[in-house]
């Protein structure tokens, strides 16, 4: 280990997420409740410094630090961007969390768990890769627990119990890999694996692969997310089926790059990408609760995300697709769940009556957002859809392309029951009364999302940033 | 000058949308002002000609380099009549609403969007833009039929919209295969369209082919894949019905002479004779089962099918390639278009004309109805005019359309002699239609029925007038077509 790859100034946006972590967390004891929104502000301004200084990086060659264990390369600098400024978007539109006990907690929980994400996504080295998962996985099981809705503690020990049970998978695939390999930093590791037994190698694949996916949200590790949804607050379902997939998703496509051509790890991730887009949708069409459909339809997203994973390597422009989706999935996302945040108190589809005449601006940031997660042109995820299905068909997917082109018309289902719910009847009026104003977010936050959403898409490739 | 007949009718749109306190007196005004302005502007676009190698009213702008996709407008004969008849159609739809009392405001902006979207299909000389326009007119004629729709609207909404966005997705995979099939990648129509682009494998081209075309006949709809289409016209309002049928459907039969013929020709060749037999049977089935409707809607619905019938049994026709064929294959192309125009002009008028039955009693059923002549002649009379042009007499745009699609087609196949007895069953459905209907003596809701309003008349005589116009001095509209004609006709020589 040469002391020159000890670069500490090329992880200052994750030092300053930790640092933040621990002030806030420290801070948070000292300050009396109603001072408390200051921790709120700090948290916000941190996590735009920390996005603010990943840009430095944009346009460098890619490098690798700390005798290769981690990476600093447009997928880091996409990570380092998304999911500081996609949780300061989840802090805007948590407008339960001010003054709420546990306010100064719950953001550093979500700081601690936004570095876990950004570390799972540069990690090229295992055993870093597991410690970033872990910082990205405990501090979800507090926030899920930190709702006190009625389902939080189901939801909370589901989270857990799935969590450490896919830990430990996660744990035995990379002991395995490690062992074959010779070494547990990915590019040693690539070479060591070339002569192993391909069995072996497949089994510790297929472990760290479906280890990564609880941390995704894909099927087979996707038990978790509809509970945990419905169960937290919106704020944090929108922070929990956004930020961590980011990671994950990254990690899995770095992954995919290490495997040796002796074992077909695409087919293996073309075959979870069927299947996550496939029961996603298939169970989000049942669902009346409105959290509890959009964690579904999560699931089902991550199976287009998972569709360029898989040709990473085999086609041209497939890391470019992923990042874009990313991006522009992460957008819409957060739009649609800002506009269930600033209209509490309506759990179900059927609560939502009315609320087109009521709320008209809201209503059309659900239709772009809606629109966006099926995939119609303009908007957002169309982009996105358009690149990935581009780059899966390039690398000789094409069946996986029909099967995501049919899940999307399934998907249509779900999707529009999610607008015509604002647009039957009147409104009842019994929601407001149930919760006060002050709950509700900002509406302005979910236009200015719709509106992003409405033109991110050409913009990115316009820019020509990926 | 071109972006702006696309994009006028959608920047009003956002205005009505967001002004939301303009009178409704403004909002009709400001919607028919828009849409004629709109139509002349769209004059002046086709009567400049083109420079040397390009397109009417061509404008290109780097859009999404990394995808090879750019923002790429361009018109020539085989788009500029059916922008010129998609503006009519919305002027009418517009005219037609001027005494619409259902939230006038929203469905102004709707229709605008509507119109926009359209417009910028036909003009899109990008795959990437003309998908975004296609699935933008799906989005929005949804929200026209279950916002304004009647009888079991979100039903019938939810089923076109998911037949349809199925058949766009299908679309979509073709135009990956053919972006990822050309040398350089491109989603360049103008650079698919170069003979030779395609480099893909015979049996690629034709699975493309075949995502293709399955997107485009959902959307026309041909047997059979229309069973979207009559419950969408019968629920849907009555101009949502007349842009469906007057311009939506023209998206899917554009297609075919726009991307499916140049872009892979060889493909194209290979299944004429599927295609072919597609359109036989949707003239025959569509006709049929006209003549078995009670519903007028439905009725006209079945005709729609039949009418595209005849243009996707031309486009076939017009891939048998031998040696002497040329000619005719040009007959079948210029037909084609000319009956897209034609059925877009004369269907719009019979949609109008069952919005009225549906105004005055609230019945679609031709049986409640018995010599609705007396008290209602003008009705009659354009019900006639509007029969007559749909059955395709000569004099009526119909008739040029169909010379031209059978002349053409029986002189590349003799097969396509089997269609022609649907022209006879066409005739007979809506002469019995008509006789039911307003001859005998008056009687059940047919008493005190309210005759044509002066905006009904002068809407109704638009359309049809145009169609006379088009039937008796077919010379321009021809003059435009032959020569974009003769373009896709050279595509397919081997």
């Amino acid at each position: 280990m040469t002391p020159m790859d000890m670069d500490y100034p090329a992880l200052l946006p994750e030092v300053i997420l930790l640092a933040t972590a621990v002030i806030t967390l420290l801070a948070g004891s000292f300050l009396p409740s109603r001072r408390q929104v200051l921790t709120r502000w700090f948290t916000l301004g941190a996590l735009l410094v920390s996005a603010g200084s990943a840009w430095g990086a944009v346009g460098r060659p890619p490098t690798e630090i700390f005798s290769a264990t981690y990476t600093v390369d447009g997928s880091t600098t996409a990570i380092r961007l998304i999911a500081p400024l996609a949780t300061a978007v989840v802090i805007l539109i948590g407008r339960n969390f001010l003054g709420s006990a546990r306010e100064s907690e719950t953001y550093s929980l979500l700081l601690l768990a936004t570095l876990g994400t950004v570390i799972v996504g540069g990690a090229t080295d295992l055993l870093v890769l597991v410690s970033g998962f872990l910082l990205a996985s405990i501090p979800l099981y507090a926030l899920v627990g930190l709702s006190r809705t009625a389902h939080a503690a189901e939801a909370t020990l589901k989270t857990y119990l799935m969590g450490a049970l896919f830990g430990v998978l996660l744990l035995a695939g990379i002991t395995l890999l490690t062992a074959l390999g010779g070494s547990s930093s990915y590019p040693t590791l690539a070479r060591g694996l070339d002569g192993a037994p391909a069995g072996a190698v497949a089994a510790g694949f297929v472990a760290v692969v479906v280890g990564l996916l609880f941390k995704a949200g894909g099927v087979p590790g996707h038990f978790w997310v509809p509970d945990a949804s419905q169960a937290s607050g919106t704020a944090v379902a929108a922070f929990l089926t956004t930020v961590p997939k980011v990671g994950a998703l990254i990690a899995l496509a770095r992954l995919v790059g290490v495997a040796p051509t002796s074992i077909d790890l695409p087919l293996l991730v073309a075959a979870f990408a069927a299947l996550s887009m496939t029961v996603g949708n298939l169970a989000a069409l049942a669902q009346k609760n409105v959290l509890r459909l959009l964690g579904w339809s999560t699931v089902s997203q991550v199976g287009y995300l998972m569709m360029p994973v898989a040709v990473i390597g085999l086609a041209d422009g497939a890391s470019a697709a992923l990042l874009a989706y990313l991006v522009l999935y992460t957008v819409t996302n957060l739009a649609v769940f800002a506009v269930v945040a600033a209209l509490p108190g309506r759990p179900t589809l059927a609560d939502w009556a009315g609320v087109a005449t009521a709320h008209p601006w809201l209503t059309a940031a659900m239709i772009v957002g809606a629109l966006s997660l099926v995939g119609t042109p303009p908007t957002a995820v169309f982009v996105g859809k358009l690149l990935v299905f581009t780059a899966a068909w390039d690398g000789g997917l094409a069946v996986l392309v029909v099967i995501a082109a049919a899940n999307t018309v399934v998907s249509l289902l779900y999707y529009l029951r999610l607008i015509m719910g604002a647009f039957r009847g009147a409104d009842t009026g019994t929601a407001r009364t149930v919760v006060g104003r002050t709950e509700a977010a900002s509406p302005a936050i979910a236009v200015v999302l719709g509106i992003t959403v409405l033109v991110a898409g050409p913009l990115v490739l316009a820019a020509g940033l990926l | 000058m071109l972006s702006v007949v696309i994009f006028l009718p959608v920047v009003v749109a956002v205005v009505l949308a967001v002004a939301r306190r303009t009178p409704t007196g403004v909002t009709r005004w400001v919607w028919v002002g828009t849409t004629a302005v709109d139509l002349t502007l769209t004059v002046l676009v086709a009567a400049t000609p083109a420079a040397d190698g390009t397109l009417q009213g061509e404008e290109q702008w780097e859009w999404m380099p990394g995808v090879g996709s750019s923002y790429h407008v361009g018109v020539d004969g085989l788009s500029v009549p059916l922008l010129l008849m998609s503006g009519v159609v919305f002027l009418v739809c517009a005219l037609w609403s001027l005494r619409a009392t259902d939230r006038p405001r929203p469905q102004a902006a709707l229709f605008l969007f509507l119109q926009s979207s359209c417009l910028g299909v036909f003009a899109s000389q990008d795959l990437i833009l003309f998908f975004l326009f296609f699935d933008l007119s799906i989005v929005g004629m949804y929200f026209v039929i279950a916002g304004w729709g009647h009888g079991n609207p979100r039903r019938s909404a939810l089923k076109f919209f998911l037949y349809t966005f199925l058949g766009s997705l299908a679309l979509l995979l073709g135009f990956i295969g053919l972006y990822l099939g050309a040398t350089p990648h491109s989603f360049d129509m103008v650079e698919l369209s170069r003979s030779g682009a395609f480099t893909g494998a015979p049996w690629l081209a034709s699975l493309v082919l075949a995502a293709i075309v399955i997107g485009l006949a959902i959307k026309t709809p041909t047997f059979p894949f229309h069973s979207w289409l009559p419950p969408a016209h019968t629920d849907a309002p009555t101009i949502g019905s007349v842009v469906l049928a007057s311009v939506l459907l023209k998206l899917g039969t554009y297609g075919f002479v726009r991307i499916a013929i140049p872009m892979l020709p060889d493909a194209w060749r290979s299944w004429a004779g599927v295609i072919v037999a597609v359109g036989i049977v949707s003239v025959l089935y569509g006709a049929l089962v006209a003549m078995a409707q009670t519903d007028v809607k439905r009725m006209i619905a079945f005709t729609s099918i039949n009418h595209m019938g005849y243009v996707v049994l031309a486009v076939g026709a017009a891939g048998i390639v031998g040696s002497t064929s040329a000619q005719a294959q040009q007959l079948a192309i210029t037909g084609a278009v000319t009956q897209m125009v034609s059925h877009g002009l004369v269907t719009g008028a019979l949609f109008l004309l069952a919005g009225v039955f549906y105004d005055r009693t609230g019945s679609y059923d031709l049986r409640d109805y018995g010599g609705l002549a007396r008290p209602a002649p003008r009705f009659a009379a354009f019900f006639a005019i509007a029969s007559f042009a749909s059955l395709g007499l000569p004099g009526f745009s119909g008739f040029i359309a169909e010379f031209q699609i059978f002349t053409g087609s029986i002189g590349t196949t003799w097969w396509a002699l089997i269609a022609l007895p649907g022209i006879l069953i066409t005739a007979v459905l809506l002469l019995r239609a008509f006789q039911r209907v307003f001859t005998g003596p008056t009687e059940n809701l047919a008493q005190g029925f309210l005759d044509l309003r002066p905006r009904e008349t002068v809407s109704l005589a638009i359309l049809l007038g145009m169609s006379v116009v088009i039937g008796i001095f077919p010379a321009p509209l021809l003059a435009m077509i032959q020569p974009a004609a003769e373009a896709v006709v050279a595509t397919l020589s081997p």
